[in-house]
Parts: structure tokens; sequence; C-alpha cells
């Protein structure tokens, strides 16, 4: 079989690309009319040609199921994802709104939890959260912000909107094959760049230095920021280094850092110098043995007696992740509202609690149509896709949710849009979503378009690259521009 | 700069020299055995011997010939300084301090492995062995030629500087120390005079010396001269006193770095003090031995001060 085009089928869900067969969408037609253009060999011979710069680039990631495997190649498939810059906008917008809301959320969780008194979400939510750190409550990070960088994970159903799946606010991660996915896209497909009006992505680390930046407690020119990373055997290392080397930020370990009177420095040839803000790629509960798991080597003895004293900035804050939970998410819409009194521009994914006695009746009931979550969870581990499971797996995860109905939401399951994508030598529809990323501090930054993830085999609806899942450049396509 | 990456990125620069040097060894050795007379018994196993790699050589293999050998010394990932482990070390070490190196010395060390790693059992035979050797070398040049035309002389610049130096001076001790070992081996032979010529032309040759060696000596190779050359010229890359001025400037850079320019200092003024030309046999061996102890000790005190 060879690449055909003209055959190309999205079936019955909304594709990225294409509207039907033969069609291809707006800020799609320069791509496909480029591709088309292109003999099969030229196609191969690209995708090569991006395969040995993901091998020279070293762009690896890690499955902790594959022991002693610490780098596998990024999966990536050459064939862009595009995404209509008026659409984009739209969504940025109210990616913006929903973190504010967010941020303004947990920081009244942590003072005057006005929107549990108000009844506007239930108490039990923090009561029974895995996530809140009472360590923190009375805290004042600056600008009221916690989370400072999220990762929004984006789904477009049938009817072609986006909805907000998840929102990740602890330590997200993704940027960084986002970036590298354009690098390999201007290497293998440089002539495209010139002919379509593709949004750029690459400020995305200064934005980022600059936010960290923001937070630093003392008032110097070159506050020092450090990625504080828990070393080459985590799934992100990659992003870790790679992130700090785009910033020039110290990448630290846990070992290399010190607390003394309140402040943090780190081991540096010249003796201890100060360090003033913390990209922390480590999980809350490993942060500080002092306060949370007295076991963890990754974390720093006194760093949140260092971050409580307002003497080292850290993103995200501790605390943060009270808000990256399943059940707080069915609420956003209501935050939005209650905190900035706006409607919210980017729904949410029809969500049930089967906290609540009548929706988990309904839960229970149609397991067969639902995709269960746990609240607290990500990676895509511990979930039941309902139409995909055995009746033995339902089974079980009943029983689960009624052993502890707070720690479950449900979703129906959603038809994930598709694009095409090189299966060996052919294309078919795959299913993918979106991670945008967002950044808040004394000002907001979204990313142009995000991580495109793409579940590669075929049907599947799990694009978590721990989980066979792959990846396209994402283009933000401004189609009013004449070029 | 952190303690930690300081060394990681003095590690980065004594792999990448001891991955060069390696190669260097093997197809210098592969030439000497073309070169010398029939019925001279010179063995591969000299080179195992060289790196006082005996005992784990001993573990993994029972013939002691020259394909073995060459294996163990490029391809063999339980070899702990083979050429395949010392890249996979290097990689670690490039991996965590992607920060303070050119962006590119990353993909400059991917692609070295990827080479290596599809090329290496081609150099187990000597006719393909060239081209892989040759490779390896390009690739190392190539690192080092990225970092000198683009890395800013920052204090990781110099942390490079001192691992470069000292593994090739430990390095050369180990090269001059092949060289008398030959000569002890070879010395019955009827052909003795001629082999001499051979061995320490390839001695010199193995660190890319012979032909600055003959513009300066403009005379015959000979085993002292080049024995004195390789130890004190001042301005050949790879002579101790060349390396003990580099390591002694860069340390001088280095934040508290008095003790350590001390002891550098006294080195360098007592180093060439006992050194006997006249016998290459075994007081040259001793003393090069010796030699090999002060860099030890060189290396101890630069951990002391800066990478704990």
């Amino acid at each position: 079989m060879t690449i055909n085009w003209s055959d190309y089928s999205p079936a019955d869900f909304y594709d990225e690309l294409y509207s039907s067969i033969g069609n291809p969408r707006k800020p799609a037609r320069r791509l496909v009319g480029f591709l088309k253009s292109l003999r099969d060999d030229e196609i191969e011979q690209r995708r090569q040609a991006a395969e040995a710069s993901i091998r020279e680039m070293g762009v690896t990631f890690t499955v902790y199921t594959e022991e002693g495997n610490i780098d596998r190649a990024w999966p990536f498939d050459i064939i862009p994802r595009t995404i209509a810059k008026k659409q984009w906008d739209k969504t940025a917008a109210g990616l913006k709104q929903r973190l504010q809301a967010l941020n303004l959320f947990i920081d009244d969780i942590y003072h005057e939890q006005r929107i549990l008194k108000d009844g506007v979400v239930p108490d039990y939510i923090i009561k029974q959260s895995k996530n809140f750190r009472p360590e923190c409550v009375g805290v004042s990070p600056p600008f009221g912000v916690w989370a400072h960088i999220c990762g929004t994970d984006l789904v477009r159903d049938k009817d072609g909107e986006f909805y907000v799946l998840e929102d990740n606010l602890r330590v997200p991660s993704g940027v960084a094959y986002m970036l590298e996915n354009r690098a390999i896209t201007k290497r293998v497909l440089p002539d495209l760049f010139e002919k379509i009006h593709i949004e750029p992505v690459n400020d995305y680390c200064e934005r980022l230095f600059d936010m960290l930046s923001s937070l630093s407690p003392r008032k110097v020119k070159q506050p020092v920021v450090v990625v504080l990373t828990p070393g080459i055997y985590n799934s992100a290392y990659f992003e870790h280094a790679f992130l700090a080397q785009q910033m020039g930020a110290e990448l630290v370990e846990g070992s290399d850092l010190v607390v003394q009177d309140d402040c943090v420095f780190m081991k540096t040839v010249a003796g201890l110098e100060r360090v003033d803000v913390i990209y922390r790629r480590i999980d809350d509960i490993y942060l500080d043995p002092e306060v949370f798991n007295p076991d963890s080597v990754l974390g720093v003895p006194g760093l949140m007696r260092a971050w409580r004293a307002g003497n080292v900035g850290m993103a995200n804050a501790p605390g943060a992740g009270v808000a990256d939970d399943k059940v707080v998410y069915a609420y956003v819409p209501q935050i939005i509202r209650y905190y900035l009194d706006q409607d919210p521009i980017v729904p949410n994914v029809e969500t049930f609690l089967c906290f609540d006695e009548k929706q988990r009746e309904y839960v229970l009931a149609n397991l067969d149509k639902l995709v269960v979550k746990p609240a607290n969870e990500s990676g895509g581990y511990g979930m039941l896709i309902g139409p995909h499971a055995t009746k033995k797996d339902r089974t079980e995860f009943a029983e689960l949710i009624k052993a502890n109905p707070r720690n479950y939401i449900a979703q129906p399951t959603l038809a994930l849009s598709t694009a095409p994508t090189l299966i060996g030598n052919h294309l078919e529809p795959r299913h993918l979503d979106l991670r945008p990323f967002v950044l808040q501090s004394s000002d907001i930054y979204v990313t142009t378009g995000g991580l495109t993830r793409v579940a590669m085999r075929k049907g599947s609806l799990v694009v978590n690259s721990s989980q066979g899942g792959g990846s396209k450049d994402t283009w933000v396509v401004d189609t009013e521009v004449n070029i | 700069m952190l303690s930690k990456v300081a060394e990681r990125v003095y590690w980065t620069a004594r792999y990448i020299e001891r991955v060069e040097n390696t190669a260097r060894l093997v197809a210098v050795y592969t030439n000497l055995l073309l070169d010398l007379p029939k019925g001279v018994n010179l063995g591969w196993y000299n080179l195992v011997a060289l790196s006082s790699l005996e005992s784990t050589f001993t573990d993994r293999y029972k013939v002691q010939d020259e394909r073995n050998v060459v294996k163990f010394l490029l391809a063999d990932e339980k070899n702990p300084v083979s050429v395949v482990s010392s890249l996979n070390i290097l990689r670690e070490n490039v991996r965590t301090t992607r920060d303070v190196v050119p962006v590119e010395t990353w993909e400059l060390i991917n692609e070295l492995s990827i080479f290596v790693n599809e090329n290496s059992t081609k150099a187990l035979n000597r006719g393909q062995r060239h081209d892989c050797l040759e490779g390896i070398i390009r690739g190392c040049q190539r690192i080092n030629g990225l970092l000198y035309g683009t890395m800013t002389h920052d204090e990781a610049w110099d942390f490079l500087r001192l691992g470069r130096n000292l593994e090739r001076a430990d390095m050369t001790t180990r090269l001059l120390d092949a060289g008398c070992a030959a000569i002890l081996q070879t010395e019955s032979h009827e052909g003795a005079v001629n082999s001499r010529q051979i061995i320490w032309g390839n001695v010199l040759r193995s660190v890319g010396g012979e032909q600055s060696y003959r513009r300066k000596l403009r005379s015959a190779v000979q085993g002292c001269e080049v024995a004195r050359y390789l130890l004190e010229d001042p301005q050949f890359p790879r002579t101790i006193q060349h390396c003990l001025a580099a390591i002694a400037d860069s340390a001088a850079k280095l934040p508290r770095c008095e003790p350590v320019s001390k002891g550098i200092k006294s080195l360098q003024a007592r180093v060439f003090k006992e050194v006997n030309y006249e016998d290459l046999g075994a007081p040259m061996r001793e003393y090069l031995n010796s030699l090999q102890v002060e860099m030890g000790q060189l290396h101890s005190t630069f951990a002391k001060q800066w990478f704990n």
C-alpha cells in the first residue's frame, strides 16, 4: 500500500486535518498539498531524517517498566497537527481564565476557605484530599499564585470543540517535547515554514525564566534560579535538563542544596551560594524530609521552612496540587463563576462524582459506557475504560468505587479527534489530545498550541508516552495571513 | 558552579581523552606489529597490562590473542574503561551537565555513541579496523573542536581543561611505558636495533607527535630523546611538561585554588629531577609508575578542594 491522501478517511470522528474524504480543513490545506506532492520515498526519507534527529538530539523518555533502559527514543509522527489561530486564541483565553480562577481557589483554600463556607464547593473535597497540605495553611506566596506552571489536557470531541480533560498543577511535564517536536519538524519539513504562517513556540523558556525570576525574594538583577530534579532515573529527566539548559539555570538534585538559617544554598566550587528560586520537579511529599516523607533522599531538609519564611521562591508552590484533583475538576466551572464572575470559555467534559449517591448509582449502572478515573493519579494509571474493559475488570472496579467513592470520578467515553498518522507506509487516523502549558505569576502566558500526544495503537485512546503514545508537532496556523 | 557539575565536567574531559587515546593505542599497535621484523614476538596482551587491567581481562577471556584484546579494549561493556563503557559514562556525564557545555556537545556525543555501537565489531578484523578507529578519533576531535571553538572560558572550561590534561599526562606515561616494555621484550632478538627504532617511532606516532619531534630535534628517532621529548617538551600538547603547565594555569583560575596550586608547583619543581634517560629499562618504568601515582594524587587534591 502507498500513501494516498485522497483516500484517507477519518471515519466517524472529528479529524484535525480533514473535514471529509479528500477535503483538508483550511489550516491544513497547504500542508496536505505539500505532503501530497512528495513521493513515498521522499516521505520515507523525511521520516528517517526525523528519527535520526531524535537519536542525535538524544530526545528520550523513560518507561519505568523497562528496567535498565532509561532512554527510549521519543516516538514522533512527522505529519503535523494543525489548529486555526482564531480558534486557538479563544481557547488560550479560556486557559488563562481557568488558571487564574484555580489560583484564586488554592489561595482561598489555604486562607479563609470562603468558597467552602459559601457552599459553592463541598468541604469534603478538602477534608479528604490527598493533596491538601496543612503545612501550607496561611502561607502567602508572591502574587497569590500557587500553580505557576499548568499543563492542561485538552481533547476535541465529535463536535470539534475543545474540552478540558484535566488540569495538571503539580509537576506537569511535556513542554520540552513540544519544543523538540518543533525543532525536528523544522529540520525535516523546512520548506513548509516559508509557505505557511506557523506561530512560533520557542519563546516558552524565556517566559518560564521570567516567571521564575519574578518569584525571587531578593530583588537582585540576576536571581539564582535552579531546576530541582529527582535525577536521571526520573521519566522526565530529559526535560529537566533541557529546561535548565535553555534557561541558563542550574540543574540540581536535593544533595546539591542545603538550608541554613532558613535560606537555601547550593554547594558550588566556590563554597555555598544562595538560591532564590526553585523550579522543583519533585512531588510535594519528597520535597522536605523534615516535614513530609522522612525517608526522602530526593528532597532538602528545611526547604519548607525556607519557603514559608519567604526566603526562597518555589514553583509550583507546595500544596498547589489541592486543585489538581479530578473531583475539584468537576467544580471548576463553578469556581470560575465564583471568583471571576465569568462564564467558562473552555468547557469541562461532563463528569460524574462517585461521592454523590445518585451520580454513583448512574456510574455503577453504566460502567460499560464510561471512563472511570481515580481522583489523584496521573499518567493514565489506574483507569477503567469501560467500553474496552472486560466484565471482570468492571466488576473489580465497581468494588473499588464502592469502597472509596471520594476517590473516583467517571466521564462519558469521548470520541477523541483523530489526525492522519504514518503507520508503516500508509496513512491511518489515530486519536490524539493536546497539552498546552500556562504560566502565571504577575503575568499570564499560554503556549501557542502545545504538545500533541497520539495514541499510536489503532483505536486506542491512551496517549501517554509511558503507555505507547507518540506525538506530533502542533501548528497554530494563521489562515488570515497571506504570504 | 555546582561542585557536582564541576566533577562531571572534569570526568567528561577525561573520558573523551580516554576514548581517543584507546583508539590511538590500538591503531598504533596494529601498525607496530606489521612493521616489526618477522620473528619478533610482541603480544597484544601488553595493551591490557599497560592499562593495569590484567585481572578484569583474565576473568573474561582465556586466550590472550589479538581479537580478544581488541574486543576487550573497544567493545566490551564489562571492561569499565573500554571505549564503549567510557562512552556510556561520558553520555551520562554530558546528559547531566548539558547546561554548562555547548548545546551541540550532546548531539556529537550521541553521534559518536551511535557510530561506536554500529561499528565497534568491525574493528575486530584488521581489514576494517582502521576505518572504525579513525571514526572514533575523529569523533573525539570533533567534540574537542566544538569545545575549543564555542565554549566560553568559564569555570566549566577550566574543569574540562584539568580533566583533559590530567588524563593526557597519565596516558603519555603509559605509552612511554609500553615502549620500554616492548624494548625489553625484543632485546634478545637479533633484529633488536631495528626494532628499537620502529618501537620508538610508533610511541611518538601514538601521541601524534612524530612530525613535531622531527622538526624540533632534526635527528633520527632515538629512545632517550623520545622519552625526554614526551616528558619535558614545553610545546607539544601531550607532554608531561605541557600538561602540568595547563593544569597549573587552569587551577589558578578556579576559586579556592591555593592548596591545589601549591601542590602542582611543588610537583613541577621536582618532577624531572630524578629521571635517568640513559637507561630506559626497569628504572625508567619505575619512574613512569611513580609519575602515575603523582597524577592520582593530583586528582585527589582536586576532588578534595572542589568536588566534595
